[in-house]
């Protein structure tokens, strides 16, 4: 199937997103919508949903062995959730996998975010396109 | 298969020894690294040759778990009653694999996997590793790789792997010919009894499930299934067991799970397994055999100048695409 959108060619596969919303937080519309984009942009989106630890994300993007994590928050709890998975993640020897975020979050902690290792944070009114485009481009860059 | 493996399988058989020292990456699937098992899945699925080598080498350990298919129509509630399994497994101190299968799009090629979804558990549990695989365009309700993820799984340690379906059409029936014991997953006022004479779907079953049981309808749609196992021909003695079950309540799971491992020891002292087996082995060499022929051909068939003039001959009606196939196959069993 030369014009398939998914690489068929031996040792290549489809970008792997595990898209979750960590802690105590009960919209998920967004998450859905953005794994939804990202299924139609030909990506596998393993979709993790709500009311997730760290500790399950983490461990989900293991056995899943997914190229990137999403993750989703409206609680106001991601200074304290992002940075556990990012160490979580550094334990696991996991750190090639990177992590993307959106929903509310301040543009102060966006930037002290961004320095802590998350790669990509999206606010309200993001477009799909710009979501799939960065999400391919972190992924791109996946060393293996 | 050698005679007697599967007879032996749950019992603590030493594994053979190989002639040579694993490879890096299988030691460390065989001592329970779980990082290293996820990106060897990937590996496999992707078909990279490397991870032919390892199953090569793992193959050995494997063979001897016990391997539960559940298969049903899309919404039953598969992933919830593999949620509840996986509880009740971990009560009779089960290790247990999950593979939960989705399908891709044929038109983006993407997926969304959604099973991961229904299961409550503790990440730092090391007797469960769960993975979803999308369908990546294979029909029948698998992936292309399922059967050496179970493989690997085995390897991994697993001694009960639960494989769940793509949602099934009343086709997909590729889990009759990879898993032990075939559990087809059902709900109440999916159709009258008619539904239950048609083929596919409802001749894989050994066990039929009945779920969401809190609804009304359930006692009916158990007594139809009921009569459909009753007409159905014994294997080994085993006519198809119905089962009532509700991951709401939750009801019914330990007797799911007693029917399983009934249908389990109704095979083991059958006669039929050495034919199963030697059935199931037939198929898999045959389709790694289809697969490399595929590949062959696809190489062949790469358009070339001489195909190209070949199909314009044919627009232009100067040759019939008869001729014009036999031509063209003549070129090809020379490459081949």
């Amino acid at each position: 199937m030369p014009n398939s959108p998914t690489p068929s060619a031996k040792g290549k596969r489809p970008i792997r997103v595990l898209m979750a919303k960590p802690g105590l937080d009960g919209h998920d519309r967004g998450a859905k919508v953005v794994a939804r984009a990202l299924r139609d942009a030909g990506m596998e989106v393993i979709y993790a949903g709500l009311r997730q630890t760290p500790e399950d994300i983490v461990e989900a993007a293991v056995e899943e062995d997914v190229d990137l994590i999403g993750l989703s928050i409206l609680s106001g709890a991601h200074m304290v959730l992002f940075p556990r998975v990012l160490q979580l993640l550094k334990t696991r020897k996991a750190s090639e996998i990177k992590v993307f975020a959106g929903g509310i979050i301040p543009d102060e902690d966006a930037r002290k975010l961004k320095q802590m290792g998350i790669r990509a944070i999206f606010g309200p009114g993001t477009s799909l396109q710009t979501i799939v485009d960065t999400a391919r481009q972190l992924a791109g860059k996946r060393a293996s | 298969m050698k005679k007697g493996v599967r007879g032996a399988r749950r019992q603590a058989r030493p594994v053979p020894r190989a002639s040579s020292p694993l490879s890096p990456v299988a030691r460390r699937i065989v001592s329970g690294d779980r990082r290293a098992l996820g990106r060897l899945i990937s590996d496999v699925e992707s078909g990279r040759p490397e991870a032919r080598d390892v199953l090569k080498e793992l193959h050995p350990r494997t063979g001897r778990s016990l391997v539960v298919g559940l298969s049903g129509p899309l919404g039953v509630g598969k992933s919830s009653l593999v949620n509840r399994l996986l509880q009740h497994l971990k009560g009779l101190g089960k290790r247990v694999g999950v593979i939960a299968v989705d399908p891709s799009s044929p038109f983006s090629g993407g997926a969304v996997l959604g099973d991961r979804v229904r299961i409550d558990r503790d990440p730092s549990d090391p007797s469960v590793f769960f993975r979803s695989m999308a369908s990546r365009g294979h029909p029948g309700g698998l992936s292309q790789s399922t059967r050496e993820v179970i493989r690997l799984l085995e390897a991994f340690g697993m001694d009960t792997i639960l494989v769940e379906t793509v949602g099934s059409g009343q086709v997909d029936v590729e889990i009759h010919s990879i898993a032990s014991t075939r559990i087809v997953v059902l709900v109440p006022h999916l159709g009258d009894e008619v539904q239950t004479l048609k083929a596919g779907l409802f001749e894989i079953a050994d066990v039929f499930v009945v779920n969401k049981c809190d609804l009304p309808g359930a006692d009916r749609a158990a007594r139809d299934l009921s009569e459909l196992a009753q007409l159905s021909t014994p294997v080994d003695g085993w006519r198809p067991r119905v089962v009532q079950t509700s991951t709401l309540l939750p009801s019914g799971i330990p007797e799911l799970w007693a029917a399983v491992e009934e249908h389990e020891q109704a095979l083991r002292s059958g006669t039929q397994l050495r034919a199963r087996l030697t059935e199931r082995a037939d198929q898999e060499l045959r389709s790694l055999l289809l697969a490399r022929v595929q590949g062959s051909l696809d190489q062949a068939l790469r358009p070339t100048p001489a195909w190209g003039s070949l199909v314009s001959e044919v627009v232009d009606r100067t040759l019939d695409p008869y001729t014009a196939s036999e031509k063209a196959y003549r070129r090809l069993i020379q490459c081949l």
